[in-house]
């Protein structure tokens, strides 16, 4: 993180209402290029909504959200979504090869170059074996890591993860952790990743943003300086890590009382 | 092989009422024993008004589902993906739909006078609806994820179309254009029985005027037949076609 570069993703006072119901207050917040940042809070408090504006689904009733310093008003290119339920952002009639071809289609790619493309891409998150198989012959796991490798496939500059480990297990959502770091790392990607794990936001982020719901406001930016690459025992066996962990809980538990 | 256990009755039923004829010694301008009308099916198969009857029959029929059904599709298309513009022709819609098919055929006759494009206009407009109704439901009903990732993907219009709206619909569309192609057989058939001197209804209504009762069933047998065959050969199309997408939408109902 280098608070000193210009935001990539600025939320300069941004309110919106959905349904007459005020979801998101005046929010102020400013993604640095290449910074991993978290987003934490219980169900309701607006992380998701967060997320689609920073996407250009929705546009936030006042104030703006800025994309290296333009206002974003729609979907672009370098900003790819990765979906928490994969089984339905998933094209239930195309191969795994075949969901990964759909980005490459829309971004114009010549047919030529999209064959060597996807079983590169396919190679990165692992499912180079699978390419000819259809979603609903995939784990979860795989189908998740299949949405990441489409998403990949855009060469997006920012990733926006939406609980994207959520429905998954134990040990599937650890590596998939560890991958998704590597994956950043090695792109130079810039993540947006909401969560309701507090763990997974420590482990995974550079800050870790709390929210407070009705409506959604920014309770707490955490600043997690912990080492990197990080590993899922040394991390979370860390001194820091456990004070961050008892911090961040204590702050969502005094919230819901 | 084994006999098919599901010819047993429609045999014994044949069986029964030739013998039924014979022995009564019936004679009747209503109805005909099955020895008689297999003749009348052979004769009319051998000079060819059978066949060249059932070509125009189909033709009509054709020519109304590509017409209607198309439109039909198209409006469903842009119904199914702007509620807006689906609020917008409610009404129109809900004020034509009600209006018989076959209700059009005084109008259609004073437009174009006899012959194939007054029949085919007749179909087309029966077969919009069943297209536009079911179409427009399949497209509303897609996963609105999917419709999101277009977005996010950035894809262009027609490609959203191409690539996801279609594919995504494709199995309930083809539910829409089965119930298209045998409401186009019905309203052409009947087009003919009523008005059109033309195709198998016009010469089921010429058996019956020259009180032939055997041509006359031997045409409504092979009515029958021809409906049944089309219906079979879409079921197998279905199968085979989208055999994955079918398999796939009925696992998420």
């Amino acid at each position: 993180m280098r608070p000193q570069a210009p935001p990539l993703i600025g939320f300069e006072g941004v309110s919106l209402s959905l349904g007459g119901r005020l979801i998101l207050d005046d929010i102020r917040l400013s993604i640095a290029r290449q910074e991993f940042l978290c987003v934490v809070g219980s169900s309701g408090c607006g992380k998701t909504t967060l997320l689609r504006l920073a996407a250009g689904l929705l546009r936030p009733d006042t104030g703006q959200v800025t994309y290296a310093g333009n206002a974003v008003t729609g979907p672009a290119r370098e900003v790819a979504v990765v979906f928490q339920d994969y089984g339905r952002a998933l094209l239930p009639w195309r191969s795994a090869a075949g969901n990964v071809s759909l980005a490459l289609e829309a971004a114009g790619v010549p047919r030529a170059e999209r064959g060597p493309r996807i079983a590169a891409l396919l190679e990165r998150v692992g499912l180079a074996h699978a390419a000819d198989r259809y979603p609903a012959q995939l784990s979860g796991g795989m189908q998740q890591r299949l949405q990441i490798a489409r998403c990949l496939a855009q060469e997006p500059s920012v990733l926006l993860m939406d609980e994207p480990f959520g429905a998954l297990d134990a040990m599937t959502r650890q590596s998939l952790q560890d991958e998704i770091l590597r994956l950043v790392e090695a792109s130079g990607n810039t993540v947006l990743f909401v969560t309701h794990d507090l763990e997974e936001a420590i482990y995974l982020g550079d800050r870790v943003v709390a929210m407070r719901p009705n409506p959604g406001r920014i309770a707490e930016v955490f600043d997690i300086p912990l080492p990197r690459p990080r590993h899922q025992l040394a991390t979370r066996e860390d001194p820091e890590f456990l004070r961050l962990r008892r911090a961040l809980f204590d702050f969502i538990q005094e919230e819901e009382r | 092989m084994r006999f098919p256990r599901g010819l047993v009755v429609p045999l014994l039923a044949l069986a029964a009422a030739e013998a039924a004829m014979r022995l009564s010694g019936l004679e009747s301008d209503s109805i005909a024993p099955p020895s008689a009308i297999a003749r009348a099916f052979a004769t009319a198969l051998a000079d060819g008004t059978l066949l060249q009857a059932t070509g125009e029959t189909l033709g009509a029929a054709a020519a109304g589902l590509g017409l209607g059904g198309g439109a039909g599709l198209l409006l469903a298309i842009a119904l199914g993906l702007s509620p807006a513009l689906a609020r917008l022709m409610r009404v129109p819609v809900d004020a034509f739909r009600p209006i018989p098919s076959v209700a059009l055929i005084p109008i259609a006759l004073l437009a174009w006078g006899f012959g194939f494009p007054m029949e085919i206009a007749i179909v087309s407009f029966a077969c919009f609806w069943p297209m536009l109704i079911i179409g427009q439901a399949a497209i509303a009903g897609i996963e609105p994820r999917l419709l999101e990732v277009a977005r996010v993907l950035r894809l262009s219009l027609p490609a959203r179309i191409g690539k996801i709206v279609l594919p995504a619909a494709l199995p309930r569309l083809f539910v829409a254009f089965r119930l298209a192609t045998a409401v186009s057989l019905i309203v052409a058939v009947t087009v003919e029985i009523t008005t059109n001197p033309l195709g198998l209804g016009y010469g089921l209504m010429q058996a019956q005027q020259a009180l032939e009762p055997d041509r006359m069933f031997a045409f409504l047998l092979w009515l029958g037949l021809v409906g049944w065959g089309l219906n079979a050969l879409l079921l197998l199309a279905q199968r085979r076609l989208f055999g994955r997408a079918g398999w796939v939408a009925e696992e998420v109902r």
